[in-house]
């Protein structure tokens, strides 16, 4: 499905991926480990098609097709769905209101015809419940107050919205109490599905507790420095980065969470 | 990020929907400006002496005035001897007709507005009086307002049938000598709108005014006079295009809201005026009075305004709170783009006791422009529990433009709370990011940051009008990503 060939790419001139390769099949489910710098929100950024960053060298295509190509909007509508470590804030758009615009483009895209009101409204509230949120949180401003697990909570309700062909998880598990962690990582595992494909970045091996990947790669310096099954995720807990020879001013603090 | 403020800028490029010239045969005063013109107007307009004594007097006065300068606007040096001070469609009466004698040209162009004058239709709740020029065309609903007591006509048709109500409040809340532009629209106004709801009546439907500038080379001087007898409650709305043109026209308006014990009025713009191009060229320059005078007490006046046209505003919309626990607010949305200067806000007098005010602002900036809010906020000695809130908050698009904020407070009575809150933020990228990573088009992203930023505003605003404004938003924001 998304396939990454030899990817470069910088922000303000300064080169943070060097060369990533890497295959993901539909129905696969992968998780990016690394330390804190080494360029793991950068690649989930560059996949979106976050414009700050500039591809300086390879390729990605999504089944095929040029995935470098394509705006920030044509992406997610082809199925590239980012859930954001730091959801930004939209006042006075209800949060309503910005997901039944989201889903009727993608909507428009596939050439169906847009939700009304009223049936968007019975799918929110469905899909609300499944990540543990409020209706009332629907109506609220996009992002607008909420608390960390909430923001977490309400990029996943949208991923379930959206129906991505490839879900980009970043960080979806900093801040989260485990309580929390274990409603994110239900309504990621209820995304699991043999056409779809995710990708989880994330710092430390508890999510993988939850969501239990197919293939694990370590990331650090902006290349993959080693993949491997689930068991990767386990020896690194058990041993640090240390163990891969990477430094990490964070592991020590990772048993703590 | 490297490109999104000029690709966010290149969104709100527009295109202005009503600047077409309706091709009318029309009776146009030459340019300039004397005592001659002034009672030839009022001898056109066939009105009573005391009128004409009265612009005359204000014109008098206005020729020992000066321009204010000490907005936060440019603009070329006008001669107000090149401008003409009346134009208005020909036809056989002088005064507005059935809506059946209309020329067909003009409700065609009322039509193309999106203002149909017949009672029925889109506008079936709201009564219109359409003003084309220097006159007013027609009046809708004339008919089921008078049973209730409304009237509702033309400043022209008051002054010849209502000369008692008109003569005790006009000029009592704007004086001819309170400005410049005041005095010069005193001396020259040709028509506008008269509204007078009597005791413990609430006017049974909305009533509005349309004006449009049609001619070229001429000035706009509307005068509007509102009257909300004790007790009564009437909402109006007003909404104002042009044709475009390479020169800029001149709109000096005057409105005057008089509020007695217990009455309110809710008085709401949807401003519209061609804004000039995308160099700056052309455009209305928009130099207006409008102010509200809370007489009586427990009265209410709440102006809600929003302002995407015009090249120069100089506007703004006031109450002189004088009856006990009378009440003022304001509830602005301003836009502006290219090279538009906008220098808007309010003022709120204090006078009675227990006077409360409210001010929302809301500012957008785009392009090259600049969007000032200015507002004061007054307590007089007799302003005993005053209190009054203010939120002034600006929104960036682009890194060329300009918001700025001037808020003054004047306080000559202990007792009285202000409490002041300014905000000024940018439509971030990270907001950008997110609406397109959900797959959004980036003017339809910009369009529902920007109306989610005036929302407060909106609701304020008669249903009819929000979804207008919603949409004149979205007109304004539309374009293609560079």
């Amino acid at each position: 499905m998304l396939s990454i060939k030899n990817l470069h790419a910088s922000v303000e001139g300064k080169e943070i991926l060097k060369g990533i390769n890497l295959e993901i099949k539909a129905g696969e489910v992968h998780a990016i480990m690394g330390p804190n710098g080494s360029g793991k929100s950068t690649l989930s950024q560059v996949l979106a098609g976050n414009e700050a960053f500039e591809v300086t060298e390879g390729e990605v295509t999504l089944n095929g097709e040029n995935l470098l190509d394509l705006e920030t909007e044509e992406r997610a509508r082809e199925g590239i769905f980012l859930a954001f470590q730091y959801p930004v804030e939209i006042p006075g758009v209800s949060n309503l209101q910005f997901l039944r615009t989201a889903v009727n483009a993608m909507r428009t895209h596939r050439g169906e015809e847009e939700m009304n009101a009223a049936e968007f409204m019975k799918l929110a509230k469905e899909v609300s419940k499944q990540v543990d949120l409020d209706p009332s949180f629907l109506k609220r401003g996009v992002n607008e107050g909420f608390s960390g697990g909430e923001k977490k909570r309400n990029e996943i309700m949208q991923a379930l919205l959206l129906q991505p062909k490839l879900a980009i998880l970043d960080e979806t598990d900093s801040g989260l109490d485990i309580d929390a962690l274990k409603v994110v990582s239900d309504g990621v595992n209820a995304l699991r599905s043999e056409d779809r494909a995710i990708l989880m970045v994330t710092h430390y091996q508890r999510l993988l507790n939850h969501i239990v990947p197919d293939y694990v790669h370590v990331l650090a310096g902006g290349r993959i420095i080693k993949s491997g099954g689930r068991e990767l995720a386990l020896e690194l807990e058990e041993k640090g980065y240390g163990w891969l020879g990477i430094k990490d001013e964070e592991t020590a603090d990772s048993a703590a969470n | 990020m490297a490109t999104t403020d000029q690709e966010v800028n290149e969104l709100i490029k527009r295109e202005y929907e009503h600047g077409f010239v309706t091709e009318i045969e029309a009776d146009t005063f030459e340019p300039g400006l004397n005592e001659d013109v002034i009672a030839r107007l009022s001898a056109i307009k066939k009105e009573p002496e005391w009128m004409l004594e009265w612009r005359l007097k204000a014109y008098r006065r206005w020729l020992e005035m000066e321009e204010p300068d000490w907005a936060h606007v440019g603009y070329p040096k006008i001669d107000y001897n090149s401008i003409s001070y009346y134009s208005a469609p020909k036809r056989k009466e002088d005064m507005p007709q059935s809506l059946d004698e209309v020329d067909p040209e003009l409700l065609k162009t009322y039509e193309k507005l999106g203002i149909p004058l017949h009672e029925r239709e889109k506008l079936a709740g709201v009564a219109v009086d359409a003003v084309f020029d220097s006159v007013s065309v027609a009046t809708t609903f004339k008919e089921p307002l008078a049973k209730a007591g409304v009237i509702f006509c033309s400043i022209s048709e008051a002054v010849r049938d209502y000369p008692e109500l008109v003569q005790k409040y006009l000029g009592t809340v704007v004086p001819h000598g309170d400005n410049f532009f005041a005095g010069l629209n005193s001396a020259v106004f040709s028509d506008g709108t008269f509204v007078y709801v009597p005791k413990g009546v609430r006017c049974p439907m909305e009533l509005s005014t349309y004006f449009r500038i049609n001619a070229a080379n001429t000035g706009q001087f509307e005068r509007t006079l509102i009257i909300a007898d004790e007790g009564s409650y009437v909402s109006y709305l007003e909404g104002c295009t042009a044709p475009m043109r390479d020169e800029n026209q001149l709109h000096a308006a005057v409105v005057e809201l008089v509020a007695l014990d217990d009455a309110q009025i809710k008085y709401s713009t949807v401003q519209n005026w061609y804004p000039g191009d995308e160099n700056g060229k052309g455009g209305i320059y928009n130099f207006v009075t409008k102010r509200g005078a809370c007489i009586g007490k427990n009265s209410k006046i709440s102006w809600t305004q929003v302002e995407t046209g015009s090249a120069v505003t100089w506007k703004y919309p006031s109450c002189v709170l004088r009856g006990e626990n009378s009440v003022g607010e304001f509830y602005s949305v301003a836009l502006t783009h290219n090279y538009q200067q906008a220098d808007t806000g309010t003022k709120m007098i204090h006078l009675g006791k227990n006077t409360r005010s409210t001010i929302i602002s809301k500012g957008i900036s785009a392009g090259k422009s600049s969007n000032a809010y200015r507002g004061l906020v007054k307590f007089g000695p007799g302003a005993e529990g005053a209190r009054n809130f203010t939120q002034c908050d600006s929104l960036l698009i682009g890194d060329r433009c300009g918001a700025h904020t001037f808020p003054y407070i004047e306080s000559k009575n202990k007792s009285a709370i202000v409490e002041h809150e300014a905000t000024t933020s940018k439509v971030s990228d990270e907001q950008m990011f997110l609406c397109r990573q959900r797959g959004i088009d980036p003017e339809q992203a910009v369009s529902m940051i920007v109306n989610g930023f005036c929302k407060e505003v909106f609701k304020e605003l008669p249903m009819e009008f929000a979804v207008e404004a919603g949409k004149l938003l979205e007109v304004s924001l539309e374009g293609s990503v560079g």
